[in-house]
């Protein structure tokens, strides 16, 4: 299959799974942010959204392929670019690449390893110290859960540094899927690349408003 | 010119020399004087070698020939940019009023797998040839074709086709590419083929078969990092390597 | 000797199609058995070896750059003459026909300049089927400029990059071969001489310019391509690797060199800066549609060109010439350009330039026009001098361009050494003694996609393919020639660099043998080559070695080339005692200055046979008769 084997055919692939990610961080971020409408908020999501089973496992089965194919050929295109570049200038000067272009692949990984100790966190609830209870309401108290989680200094700061770790990711990883995609002309890839920032630093101030905001004690038990 | 630029200055070049290529290499330390603001950067280096020949040492060898910025034949990486940074222009047509007295220069050669260094600052760029044998032409046979009129091109078409056409095939793309990668000249033609009616007609092979040979070269990937385009001395946009993904997508149902 | 150029004879109008029903042909599966040897990849090289291996021949190709598609054709900046009429402007092929055999001074084969007006048109049509982007306007149309020399608008462009497109073209077509198997290229080869076997040329010997090596490669038919000779004049407009080396190892093994002495001098060319330059940057001739040249009309006038008003102002060429005004061929605008200059009247340092002035047309249609037509030209003239063209008037001064003198070829471009055959500026065909902007590009791909597929067949169908093998004592000898001249210059080790002879040449040339030649000058130069050739033979100084990649080696090479061919070159402008076209003799003018032509005693081309370095070259002459043009003086008033 060309598009598995060619080098512009893996840039797609990475493209279209990137943007699968990308819309699934910004539905995940709108769901989660239904915790500042306190308990009733996230309790209500989180319950709505497992009353759909098969549309979960489907969401699940086709974000993880999703995630699988992006780092596979992450590394693989990362380590052909490195094996056809590995001497560096003794002077070099970048003019238009950036840190979070240069590290997409640390960036990436990073985020890899973080959505593994998040699933691990508050899907598979296998970490010590999660609070598994029900509400009122006998639903799964997932606000308890994180608002428990949250006031924890230390878990917050990993969820925090994790959303700049996304922002860098996404701040490149946003204008490259649309030239990748080939929506791009002359005037597009300015206005695309400073798009790119805007969102990946809403995203990432989005998420990190909900550690703030139960550490600042404006959501308590 | 030389009036308004009297001042001469002295500079320390630092420069890649390289025996063969098997042969290790390293930065060698030279003293550029007297060197006149007017004078092109490939003039300096002629100076230099003229006397490291009077010295009976081997002079630098490095690529040039039209100097005047079309050939596409000068190579060097001038204070770790392709081309030396100045926008739109090629090493032959850097002048040194670019560079203040007392500077400090590196010059080394284009760096990439894909273009082995040949001896100091000449490289091998022969694999650029051969993404261009894949498919970087229209199958017309001489003799036998239509009037030049007979299909019209929108002005907008044609344009287009020119700006991406414009490129000189110098590889600075690869050189300034962190990943090594050829993309920007293979989209370039890419481009200017598929904007035509003339072109159109092989264009999913064409970007199929360019793309497949930039891998087999032994250039890396594009993450669009733009690099290319900043040190491209044509201008050539990333937006013809949008083209070409755009081409490649069209040609995946094909 | 008297020369056959083997012309058609007959009426004009048929003689290319009647000479092609003539030529003999090569049976299509036959064709793979012969192997033709290209060298020069520029238009003419690149688009020959591109239709010969599509032909189906068996092609081997050879530059010295590191690409096919870096030959020097690609800096010609300004367009293609073909004669499309689409303007409705009066063209036809009967009046480029005309105003090449006029701009040349009435000193061009006239069949050979008609089958080039007539393939011209064939020529956009192919550049258009291989995606060369044409300028073209908002219709949809192909677009016209008008060019020097011309009064109808007959010229293709592709912005400030034509030769660079047409080339890409070529190269494309090219690259379509080598993938297809039927062209070989050798790219950093350089051809040191030409291997003759039975009075024929069956081979050519290299120097694989990476690893040195010097070896022979044989085939049935040689073609050159391999460009003109102005580097003679150290500074000029040609790339720094443009050299007579490959035309004139020919011409030591018995090609005919057709009038040398018609060298070009480009009216637009960026003044010299210093003493450190290395060439000289030319400006589109284009330039000169939409600007005018000026010099102030007082000596020594220092006000900077924006102060000076319009009556203080001397505009030469339309003053001089007021039917083609700026647009004067380029001869012509040279010599008026120096004339001024050297009446005092000159501008920049040293008084070498003239200007050349946008703000009127600026005034007319817009700098957004102008930047529109030439801006790549303005930013490469900025990047130059400093100087933005949109406010300041350009500066201009002639420089060395093109060479219309070239290896003897008759009317299939085949020398008189059989077998070899010759192609673009390095023959010497159609130009006469000036050449026309615009149709160098237009020489080039005509000889090499219309004109030598068909003739070569001729030659190779009387010739039976293989008949030279590589051990040939032929090709021995001349690989063990090449390694004893290399190494005869690796051994001198002197005090002197190959560039400063080269330098020293070139002011010789270019003061002795430039724009203005006399008897004396000419006669001083021949005292003065030789003394120079024979001091680089004991002093110059060459680096490194013979196996490697060693551009002091290349360069020597070229530059003791340069030393003999110099000679000849002066002794041809010597000889033709006549003013014409690009050879001025300053003692042949008419009252205005203008040169003065003498058909009587030198309507003819003359052609000098080699008969070793510093020995008398023998003359032989194939007289121009003028059947559908009347001998005329030529003028542009």
């Amino acid at each position: 299959m060309r598009i598995f084997e060619s080098s512009v055919g893996r840039k797609i692939l990475m493209s279209i799974t990137g943007q699968l990610m990308i819309i699934f961080v910004i539905v995940h971020l709108i769901g989660n942010s239904s915790i500042l409408f306190g308990r009733g908020g996230i309790n209500a999501y989180a319950e709505h959204l497992h009353a759909l089973p098969p549309l979960v496992w489907i969401a699940r089965i086709v974000m993880l392929s999703a995630i699988g194919v992006h780092i596979l050929y992450g590394v693989i295109v990362t380590l052909q670019n490195r094996a056809a570049n590995p001497t560096g200038y003794a002077v070099k000067r970048q003019l238009k690449a950036s840190f979070a272009s240069e590290n997409m692949i640390w960036t990436g990984l990073l985020l890899a390893a973080f959505i593994v100790y998040h699933l691990l966190h508050f899907t598979a609830r296998l970490l010590p110290g999660v609070v598994q209870s029900v509400d009122q309401l006998n639903r799964f108290d997932v606000y308890r859960m994180v608002v428990t989680a949250f006031s924890n200094g230390l878990v917050a700061l990993v969820y925090a540094l994790a959303m700049v770790v996304l922002f860098l990711h996404l701040s490149h990883g946003i204008p490259s899927f649309l030239q990748t995609m080939g929506w791009n002309n002359d005037k597009t890839i300015p206005t695309f690349g400073t798009a790119g920032k805007v969102i990946s630093a809403v995203l990432m101030v989005g998420y990190v408003l909900i550690p703030v905001v139960i550490l600042t004690g404006l959501l308590t038990l | 010119m030389s009036a308004h630029n009297a001042q001469t200055m002295t500079l320390t070049l630092h420069v890649w020399r390289q025996a063969g290529p098997n042969e290790p290499g390293r930065l060698e330390q030279y003293e550029a004087k007297n060197v006149s603001p007017d004078q092109s950067f490939l003039e300096m280096l002629d100076e230099v070698n003229e006397e490291l020949i009077k010295a009976g040492k081997d002079p630098i060898a490095f690529d040039h020939d039209c100097r005047e910025g079309i050939c596409g034949m000068c190579s060097q990486v001038i204070n770790g940019v392709p081309h030396g940074g100045q926008e739109r222009t090629t090493v032959c047509q850097l002048h040194m009023r670019t560079f203040k007295n007392g500077d400090s220069i590196y010059i080394e050669p284009w760096r990439a797998v894909a273009f082995p260094v040949q001896k100091d600052l000449i490289v091998d760029r022969s694999n650029l040839e051969k993404i261009m044998q894949a498919g970087g032409y229209t199958s017309a046979h001489t003799g036998g074709v239509a009037d030049g009129n007979a299909i019209l091109i929108s002005k907008i078409a044609a344009d287009y086709a020119m700006d991406a056409a414009e490129c000189i095939g110098c590889g600075a793309c690869v050189a300034a590419c962190p990943n090594g990668s050829a993309m920007l000249y293979t989209s370039a033609k890419v481009a200017q083929l598929a904007a035509l009616p003339q072109g159109q007609v092989e264009a999913a092979a064409r970007v199929t078969a360019m793309a497949d040979a930039l891998t087999e070269a032994g250039f890396g990937n594009c993450s669009n990092h733009y690099e290319c385009q900043a040190a491209c001395p044509k201008g050539i946009s990333v937006k013809f390597i949008a083209r070409l993904n755009r081409e490649f997508q069209k040609a995946l149902f094909k | 000797m008297i020369l056959d150029g083997k012309c058609p004879k007959g009426p004009i109008q048929t003689s290319w199609d009647r000479h092609r029903f003539d030529l003999k042909l090569v049976n299509p599966a036959n064709k793979r058995k012969y192997k033709i040897l290209v060298v020069g990849t520029g238009l003419a090289g690149g688009a020959a070896a591109a239709s010969l291996g599509e032909l189906g021949y068996n092609v081997e190709a050879f530059c010295y750059q590191d690409s096919a598609r870096r030959a020097h054709s690609i800096a010609a900046q300004g367009g293609i003459n073909a004669a499309k009429a689409y303007p409705n402007d009066g063209d036809s092929i009967y009046r480029l026909f005309y105003d090449t055999i006029k701009g040349g001074d009435f000193r061009a084969r006239e069949a050979d300049v008609w089958r080039l007006a007539q393939v011209s048109n064939n020529i956009i049509d192919q550049c258009v089927a291989q995606g060369v982007p044409f300028a073209r306007d908002y219709a949809g149309y192909l677009d016209n400029r008008s060019f020097g020399g011309a009064q109808v608008s007959r010229t293709f462009y592709a912005r400030g990059q034509t030769g660079q497109q047409l080339l890409l073209g070529a190269y494309s077509a090219l690259s379509r071969q080598v993938k297809a198997g039927t062209v070989k290229l050798f790219a950093r080869t350089e051809m040191l001489d030409l291997v003759v076997v039975d009075g024929e040329a069956k081979g050519i010997t290299v120097r694989d310019l990476v690893t040195g090596e010097i070896r022979t490669h044989v085939g049935d038919a040689v073609v050159l391509a391999t460009g003109g000779y102005v580097n003679v004049f150290y500074l000029s407009t040609n790339a720094m690797g443009c050299s007579v080396t490959a035309n004139w190892r020919a011409h030591k093994k018995g090609a005919f060199f057709a009038n040398p002495c018609y060298t070009q001098i480009h009216p637009t060319c960026i003044p010299q800066h210093g003493e450190h330059q290395s060439k000289l940057t030319l400006m589109s001739e284009s330039l000169r549609n939409d600007g005018r040249c000026w010099v102030p009309k007082a000596k020594g006038d220092q006000r900077p060109p924006a102060q000076i008003p319009d009556e203080d102002r001397d505009y030469y060429l339309e003053r001089k010439y007021p039917s083609f005004g700026n647009l004067a061929p380029r001869d012509i605008a040279s010599r008026a350009a120096k004339e001024q200059c050297d009446d005092g009247r000159g501008v920049g340092p040293g008084g070498r330039g003239v200007y050349l002035d946008f703000a009127d047309s600026i005034k007319r249609l817009s700098e957004g026009t102008i930047r529109e037509r030439y801006g790549n030209l303005f930013e490469m003239y900025e990047k130059i001098t400093d100087e933005n063209a949109y406010k300041v008037p350009m500066r201009m001064y002639p420089a060395p361009h093109y060479s219309m003198g070239g290896l003897w070829v008759d009317y299939n471009c085949e020398s008189n050494v059989p077998g070899l055959f010759v192609l673009g500026e390095a023959n010497f065909s159609v130009h006469g003694a000036n050449r026309l902007g615009a149709s160098a590009l237009m020489q080039g791909l005509a000889d090499g996609y219309f004109v030598i597929p068909y003739t070569i067949a001729n030659y190779l169908a009387k010739t039976k393919p293989g008949a030279v093998k590589a051990d040939h004592p032929e090709c021995k000898k001349s690989v063990e020639d090449i390694k004893a001249n290399t190494q005869k210059l690796l051994s001198i080790n002197g005090k002197k660099t190959v560039s400063e002879f080269h330098r020293e040449l070139g002011k010789i040339m270019w003061e002795n043998v430039g724009m203005a030649r006399s008897e004396e000058s000419l006669k001083d130069a021949l005292k003065k080559i030789p003394v120079l050739r024979e001091e680089f033979w004991k002093n110059v100084k060459v680096t490194g070695g013979p196996g490697e990649l060693n551009q002091q080696l290349e360069n020597a090479g070229r530059v003791a080339d340069f030393l003999e061919f110099a000679e000849l070159m002066t002794k041809d402008a010597l000889h033709r005692n006549e003013s014409c076209g690009g050879h001025f003799r300053v003692e042949h003018q008419m009252p205005d200055g203008e040169a003065k032509r003498d058909d009587e005693n030198y309507c003819y081309v003359g052609a000098w046979e080699f008969k070793g370095v510093g020995k008398e070259p023998e003359l032989h002459k194939e007289p121009l008769t003028f059947d559908n043009v009347h001998l005329a003086v030529r003028s542009y008033k």
